[in-house]
């Protein structure tokens, strides 16, 4: 039987159209805890390449003959070795092609809605890494928030719609992906926002996002509003699009909240979460539809695969939104926090232009999960 | 350098390379003997301890130099079977405060990722030709992983008249204090 090679893009048609998949994953069993696939319907079965080099009939009962098999690593290579041996065992296999390192880079496109006057909204959702990208489209002009560093996605996307990139924002300095935002700007001749008070070292130019600051994309002048944020860093500001959207950075999640630690600053910082999250989105109407930079798992996702969900029901049902007492969120934010997320200070020195590590030490350090929040 | 019985090139490769030579190389070897890993690809790192543990090898350590990454692994992770015979023990316990030498047997390369401060090595196949380095007169506490070694050492020793040897038991894999290493 021949070795099938899939693309990432097969896999996440897969995840988005909630189908099955079982997946051969042969990458060590730390790497595998660690980060994996997700898939609504997927099933795993976790063996090293490394166990494997003597043959695969042990593991032969294990794989199942009626559903696809999709045998997954690192960056390839292992998992060739793996799908040739268990084609020459009699099974129809197939491989991700670029292994894991392909499918953090992965960008599915989503829908999220259509605007008046021919406007459009899009997620750009990399289900590798948890990263969550917006372009509002209208008539003719567009604009992105919180790009990834896969910056070809956007300007092609921009390209096929036949719109000019014109503004570019991040809602904050990340310090878990590698902004796209300034190279961006660089190619289209956009305007690259940034929060000034996230970006005090900065060795680039860019253009202050503050509070209150008004965009007007297209000719039917979409709206794009700034509202200062803080809490997950000290610039952290969110935007609402067309009166509908409530985009809000790393500050408020799906089912979960920011984490004010990332700049090595909880305890100062806390504070500004609270007062966002308790404060500030409460004098918002509840009716606008939460549109995060990250999600944390597969449920995060809406059936037609986009993250989104309104804002009264995230006050009612989002955890970190229903703490009352103020000292029992302290606690909530800056204890027991998740692991901070692989090589974040150096991901903040890239987003500052401090450093600039080529393409492979870029794939690097963005390796592995999300770990923007807290539950 | 870190001395390892045999060198394997592995740079350049990319995975399951590294591993699918490393598996051949140390057939090669004798149980006991270390084989020093040369590759580039950084996921080998991980791989090979993961591997090494799984077949029963023991992974010492890495070394960065560059952009090539030097693994070192022991073959076999079992040590020599023998009773233990050798009569003078001492604990681990408080056997840096001590007078006298620590004489570590183990390979040169399991000493350079991790040893008692202070600690002379000489691997136990090079004991008999190095005697004349030691001073009969002295205390010797004999070290390894787990006492093994350290056994057949102590036994050399006090054939060729050292009158105060003792053998530190269990052995560095019990061992929680500060470590030096060489590398």
């Amino acid at each position: 039987m021949a070795v099938k090679k899939w693309t990432a893009a097969q896999v996440a048609r897969k995840v988005m159209d909630h189908e099955e998949l079982f997946i051969l994953d042969v990458r060590n069993t730390d790497a595998f805890e660690d980060w994996k696939i997700d898939g609504h319907q997927f099933e795993y079965l976790n063996i090293p390449y490394f166990e494997l080099l003597d043959g695969v009939e042990e593991i032969l009962p294990k794989l199942p003959i009626d559903k696809e098999v999709l045998v997954v690593c690192a960056k390839e290579g292992s998992s060739v070795m793996v799908a040739e041996m268990l084609s020459e065992a009699g099974r129809e296999v197939a491989y991700l092609e670029g292994g894991m390192k392909s499918w953090s880079s992965y960008l599915e496109p989503v829908k999220v809605t259509d605007l008046e006057n021919g406007g459009e909204l899009y997620q750009f959702v990399r289900l590798g890494k948890g990263c969550l990208s917006y372009m509002v489209i209208s008539e003719g002009e567009a604009a992105i928030i919180d790009a990834v560093r896969f910056t070809d996605v956007f300007t092609n996307f921009a390209k096929e719609k036949g719109v000019e990139i014109k503004y570019i924002f991040d809602t904050h300095l990340h310090a878990d992906h590698i902004s796209g935002g300034r190279m961006i700007a660089d190619a289209t001749g956009g305007t690259y926002y940034l929060p000034p008070k996230d970006a005090q070292e900065v060795v680039f130019d860019y253009t202050a996002l503050t509070d209150g600051l008004n965009v007007k994309i297209g000719a039917s002048q979409l709206d794009v509003n700034a509202l200062y944020s803080p809490g997950h860093t000290i610039g952290s500001t969110s935007f609402i699009i067309d009166n509908q959207f409530l985009v809000t950075g790393d500050i408020l999640f799906i089912d979960s909240i920011g984490r004010p630690d990332l700049a090595g600053l909880a305890e100062d910082w806390v504070g500004d979460l609270r007062e966002t999250l308790y404060s500030r989105y409460r004098d918002i109407k509840e009716d606008l539809v939460v549109l995060p930079a990250h999600f944390m798992m597969i449920d995060e996702l809406n059936e037609d695969g986009t993250v989104a969900k309104r804002l009264g029901d995230l006050f009612k049902d989002n955890h970190g939104l229903n703490i009352e007492d103020e000292a029992e969120f302290r606690r909530t934010v800056t204890e027991n926090l998740p692991p901070q997320p692989n090589a974040y200070e150096q991901i903040r020195q890239v987003n500052m232009g401090k450093i600039t590590p080529d393409n492979d030490e870029q794939t690097e350090m963005e390796i592995g999960p999300n770990r923007c929040a807290i539950r | 350098m870190i001395q390892a019985n045999m060198q394997l090139d592995a740079k350049g490769l990319a995975c399951p390379m590294p591993i699918v030579k490393t598996k051949k190389a140390i057939t090669d070897l004798e149980e006991g003997q270390v084989l020093e890993v040369q590759a580039t690809d950084k996921g080998s790192k991980a791989d090979l301890a993961a591997w090494a543990s799984s077949v029963g090898n023991q992974y010492l350590g890495t070394v960065e130099d560059g952009d090539v990454l030097y693994h070192y692994i022991r073959k076999g992770s079992n040590e020599p079977e023998v009773e233990q015979s050798f009569e003078h023990t001492v604990s681990l316990d408080g056997i840096e405060s001590r007078d006298g030498l620590i004489l570590d047997v183990r390979e040169a390369a399991e000493y350079a990722f991790g040893h008692i401060d202070g600690a002379k090595s000489i691997p136990l196949g090079e004991l008999d030709s190095r005697l004349l380095e030691l001073d009969k007169e002295q205390e010797v506490y004999v070290i390894c992983r787990t006492g093994k070694r350290s056994d057949l050492a102590a036994q050399l020793l006090a054939n060729n008249g050292f009158t105060k040897v003792y053998n530190v038991l269990p052995g560095m894999n019990a061992w929680n204090g500060n470590i030096k290493k060489d590398i």
